[in-house]
């Protein structure tokens, strides 16, 4: 448990730090967000009915932004390789990754998101069941965002493919995510939370797994 | 004739759909026979040498 | 079967298969044509019925490979078979190209009916995420430099996007009748009408000879090449 731990720690320390990508997450969700009105006009109605959507794949695309250093930093210097040696099973590892991930970039994402509803007008109602559904839902990015970066890890542009090998797999999260909202402001309860919860579930519990054997197989050069 | 070219109407859409559907199959099936050619014949020049 | 995973037993019995694979395939493709445009035209969608002969095969075949493509993935992975790894990744253009032509077709037969070249139907929606899996997975393919690592990281891909397929497929025909009520575009239409199933089936089955003949076909290519490569790695002058 306190390798775990102590793995979380660091990878959380070293997203936080300048240059870690937690804080150009958030710029570019701010930014991509900012972007969509003065794509689409400022008509509060219409805006207040595309929140939950525009919300949710600007907090998706801005999740992916860091993702593809998740492991690829550690295996450039070789740390990677002592950190796959130690007693830390691979998979745990993997998730202590994905968890710091989610920590560092999902968490903070969901926060800001609260704040950037009101560009969108949307209500309190509506913003409390997008800030609810990011918070279930980020973690199922950080956990499929996590096996895209193992599998990518050893792909010098490799930033370039994870998004497209990533986000068809995040589809179900997108669409249950904004349909939360939807929901909501629509006032027919149907049932999305559940389903993004099972989502997530799903996610964090497998991915590992993936991850590790993505990892494994990039090792064993 | 011109029934059968009309579609009931809808012939822009029928017959671009098999004309589409032909083209790619079509250029699969060429492409696919064209590169075991290559291979083969490199495989052989190369068989050959030894 | 597992006699197979030898490369040249492979060649053997690929060899002997293929003229009957390729030669049912024509037959059943031709069949299904001429019943296909004999058929009268449909009651509620006139002459369009016939794109579906060509829609629904392309789209079976596109998800049967997909299937195929991840069962090689699973065999190379956990036996090592080292055809598996070349099935699996000759499968995948192949299935994007029926992919794709899905598409095409399945807007060109949706455009009539629903006066726009692209509705977000439920099953059209995740037909195009397919097409986006197969792409990552040949991207991911042909990214990474070292062969049997392209290989494993493309079955880890495949698996994952296999489990993954039944939840986008759910959670976007949810998404459909929460915006728009009942898909539109159902399983080859509401007629069953046994003039219609005769050339669907027909022309499914050509689909389906047609794919794997050329997956053969392309299995037997990527055998010679690397018999030609290691050739020429161990010493050609």
């Amino acid at each position: 448990m306190t390798a775990f731990l102590a793995l979380l720690g660091r990878d959380l320390r070293l997203a936080v730090r300048a240059g870690g990508g937690a804080a150009l997450a958030l710029a570019f969700f701010a930014a991509v967000v900012t972007l969509v009105p003065l794509g689409v006009g400022a008509d509060l109605l219409l805006l207040a009915r595309i929140a939950g959507g525009v919300l949710w794949v600007a907090a998706v695309l801005a999740a992916l932004l860091a993702l593809d250093r998740l492991f690829q930093a550690d295996f450039e210097d070789g740390s990677l390789d002592l950190i796959a040696l130690s007693p830390l099973p691979l998979e745990m590892t993997a998730l202590a990754k994905m968890a710091a991930h989610w920590l560092a970039t999902g968490l903070p994402l969901t926060a800001l998101s609260a704040l950037l509803a009101v560009f969108f007008d949307l209500s309190a109602r509506g913003t409390g069941a997008l800030v609810l559904s990011l918070l279930i839902g980020t973690p199922a990015v950080s956990a499929i965002g996590g096996i895209g970066a193992a599998l990518t890890l050893s792909i010098r542009r490799g930033g370039l493919i994870l998004p497209l090998i990533v986000l068809p797999l995040l589809a179900p999260a997108v669409i249950f995510g904004s349909g939360a909202v939807e929901g909501v402001e629509g006032g027919l309860p149907n049932g999305a939370l559940y389903f993004l919860a099972a989502f997530s579930l799903v996610c964090t519990m497998l991915s590992p797994f993936a991850a590790a054997a993505a990892v494994r197989l990039n090792l064993a050069a | 004739m011109s029934e059968f070219l009309s579609q009931g109407g809808y012939g822009a859409y029928v017959w671009p759909a098999y004309a589409i559907s032909l083209a790619a199959l079509g250029a699969a099936v060429a492409l696919t026979l064209a590169a075991y050619r290559r291979a083969k014949r490199r495989l052989a020049r190369l068989e050959g040498k030894l | 079967m597992f006699e197979l995973a030898n490369p040249k037993r492979f060649m053997q019995f690929s060899g002997a298969l293929l003229p009957w694979l390729a030669g049912a395939a024509a037959l059943a493709l031709l069949a299904g044509l001429v019943l296909g445009f004999r058929a009268p035209p449909d009651y509620q969608q006139g002459d369009t019925v016939r794109i579906m002969f060509l829609h629904v095969p392309a789209a079976w075949t596109a998800m049967m490979a997909y299937g195929l493509l991840a069962l090689a993935s699973i065999v190379g992975l956990v036996n090592r078979h080292p055809l598996a790894d070349v099935a699996a990744k000759t499968a995948a253009p192949l299935g994007a190209v029926f992919t794709a032509l899905g598409l095409v077709t399945g807007s060109l037969w949706g455009r009539p009916m629903w006066g726009a070249w692209w509705v977000w139907d439920g099953r059209l929606t995740s037909f195009l995420l397919l097409l986006f899996l197969y792409l990552g997975y040949i991207a991911l393919g042909q990214a990474i430099e070292d062969e049997s690592r392209a290989a494993r990281a493309c079955a880890i891909l495949a698996i994952v996007g296999a489990v993954n397929l039944p939840i986008i497929e759910f959670s976007v025909d949810w998404w459909t009748t929460l915006h728009q009520g009942e898909s539109i575009l159902r399983k080859g239409g509401p007629l069953i009408a046994a003039v219609f199933l005769w050339p669907l089936f027909l022309m499914a089955l050509g689909y389906t000879l047609l794919f794997f003949s050329l997956w053969l076909i392309r299995i037997r290519t990527e055998i010679l090449e690397r018999r030609a490569r290691s050739l020429m790695l161990s010493g050609a002058p």
